[in-house]
């Protein structure tokens, strides 16, 4: 019989259980598998009732991402040989509520993503017929780096202010909203700045930098926060010293 | 709609500001007269030279940002800390008062204390 | 606690623990990091009350002086030293983050930014202690 390694996941059945609780399930070790394929296996071969989000397999869907031995990481990104001999904890990612076995809850997400208004806007849409809103390589390089989130959450796992206090924008809304600031074809900085400027904006992060360092994007959301707080201060500078100034 | 104006910005640059301070001017003072000085490390200087470099108005000004920005650079980490590390986010206001009120009464402490020197 | 209310509360929500700072190693850092400002606050009230004796003559100086050498105030200057140094690193190493400086349509490397604080750095302590033990 090939090796095996053994997989600690967390169950949680809202209409069965109180509380979650691990169950232990032994799946091949392969070096060509993934923590996913584990997941994958167990779900086919031992127990189809395991729940849990993914998609593309490869890092660009963001929805595999859990907790693996206490690490927030996309799970079709993290191998099992590198966690030999085991065992490996697998757990929902933290600071989200749980609804069943591995999936969490991530409306809360959701609604203060759109809340940072990350899309383009323009004072005045141009007719299709005048053709695309330009931009040159430099313009593009200057945002590009936060352009690629792919809102896996890892980086609300990872980051404690977030888990102390529910109402804070969070890691991935912010760097997403300084994506659209730093667009040159953006004109709703000031729009946005009402948003983020605020005690549950960018104010209430702490520079942790957890989040940073867990992106699987290599987007850096703490750099975008502080760069973002720089921008907010000068503004604010900027409105003491000319208050007849408008927006 | 404009949101409520946030005084964030202004602690916030306050809090950089006196970071930077912080880093740069105060291990040099602690190892001097925290260390150095009262091991016998190095000669202590005497009463007058000191003076002499506090009283002139440039060591005056070099004082004062010396302790009123770094107190202000505590109150607002020690805040977040507070909140963070205790989860007392509710008592915000009590926090605040006893950070910001504290290092404003350093800072008020420090300018009389200054303004004193002969 | 405030919950956020937007949407119904679904699902097994857990409290996030007292002591999450013990959690990961980086966030023991970062908590040790914030505590740094406490020490820096007890010097600056140190340096307030050697104010005070500088300006209360040569007998009270060197009362001060005197208290400075006593065993317990000289382990706490050590330890507070010691988290001013960490303050100091870490503050240089991080901004960096917090000032995106571009040249030519490309972004300065973060060493080039934190270097200049480090030279900064020991320029200016070369410069205070040159002229505090210059007399």
């Amino acid at each position: 019989m090939a090796e095996q390694i053994a997989l600690e996941i967390t169950r949680y059945s809202p209409e069965r259980d109180k509380t979650p609780s691990m169950e232990e399930f032994e799946v091949p070790l392969r070096k060509e598998w993934v923590v996913l394929d584990a997941l994958n296996y167990i779900k086919d071969k031992v127990d189809g009732s395991l729940s849990f989000r993914w998609s593309c397999r490869m890092g660009v869907c963001g929805s595999c991402g859990m907790m693996v031995n206490g690490e927030p990481k996309l799970t079709c990104a993290t191998f099992l040989n590198d966690y030999a001999p085991g065992p490996i904890r697998v757990e929902p990612l933290k600071n989200f509520p749980v609804m069943r076995d591995l999936i969490v809850e991530i409306s809360d997400f959701l609604a203060k993503l759109s809340k940072v208004k990350p899309w383009l806007i323009r004072k005045k849409e141009k007719p299709i017929s005048e053709g695309e809103y330009l931009q040159t390589p430099e313009e593009l390089d200057s945002y590009r780096q936060f352009s690629m989130c792919i809102n896996c959450l890892l980086c609300y796992a990872a980051c404690p202010v977030y888990g102390l206090d529910p109402l804070f924008a969070g890691p991935a809304a912010l760097a997403l909203a300084q994506r659209y600031n730093m667009d040159s074809r953006d004109e709703g900085k000031s729009e946005r700045l009402d948003v983020l400027s605020q005690h549950d904006g960018i104010w209430g992060c702490t520079f942790v930098g957890e989040c940073t360092q867990v992106c699987p994007k290599h987007v850096d959301p703490a750099g975008a926060i502080q760069q973002y707080k720089l921008t907010a201060a000068q503004e604010w500078v900027k409105s003491l010293l000319m208050p007849w100034g408008g927006k | 709609m404009a949101a409520k104006r946030s005084n964030e910005p202004f602690l916030w640059l306050l809090f950089s500001a006196g970071g930077v301070v912080a880093a740069l001017l105060v291990p040099v003072h602690l190892f001097l007269f925290g260390l150095a000085f009262p091991l016998g490390w190095l000669p202590a200087p005497a009463h007058d030279t000191l003076l002499a470099l506090a009283r002139s108005p440039i060591g005056r000004i070099y004082l004062l940002v010396f302790c009123v920005l770094p107190l202000f650079h505590w109150a607002h980490r020690f805040r977040y800390t507070l909140y963070d590390g205790l989860q007392i986010k509710h008592l915000n206001e009590l926090v605040n008062t006893l950070c910001y009120g504290g290092a404003t009464v350093g800072a008020a402490f420090a300018v009389y204390l200054i303004w004193r020197i002969p | 606690m405030l919950r956020y209310t937007e949407y119904p509360p679904r699902g097994y929500r857990v409290r996030v623990s007292t002591y999450w700072w013990t959690g990961r190693r980086a966030y023991l850092r970062f908590i040790l990091r914030e505590l740094s400002s406490i020490f820096v606050a007890w010097f600056v009230l140190e340096t307030l009350f050697q104010i005070n004796a500088l300006a209360g003559g040569p007998s009270a100086y060197s009362d001060f002086e005197q208290f400075l050498r006593n065993p317990v105030v000289i382990a706490s200057n050590v330890i507070s030293f010691l988290f001013v140094l960490f303050h100091a690193v870490t503050w240089f190493n991080l901004s960096p983050k917090a000032m995106a400086v571009r040249l030519g349509g490309k972004r300065v490397p973060a060493a080039l930014i934190a270097g200049p604080n480090y030279v900064a750095w020991v320029l200016i302590s070369a410069g205070v202690a040159w002229l505090i033990l210059r007399g």
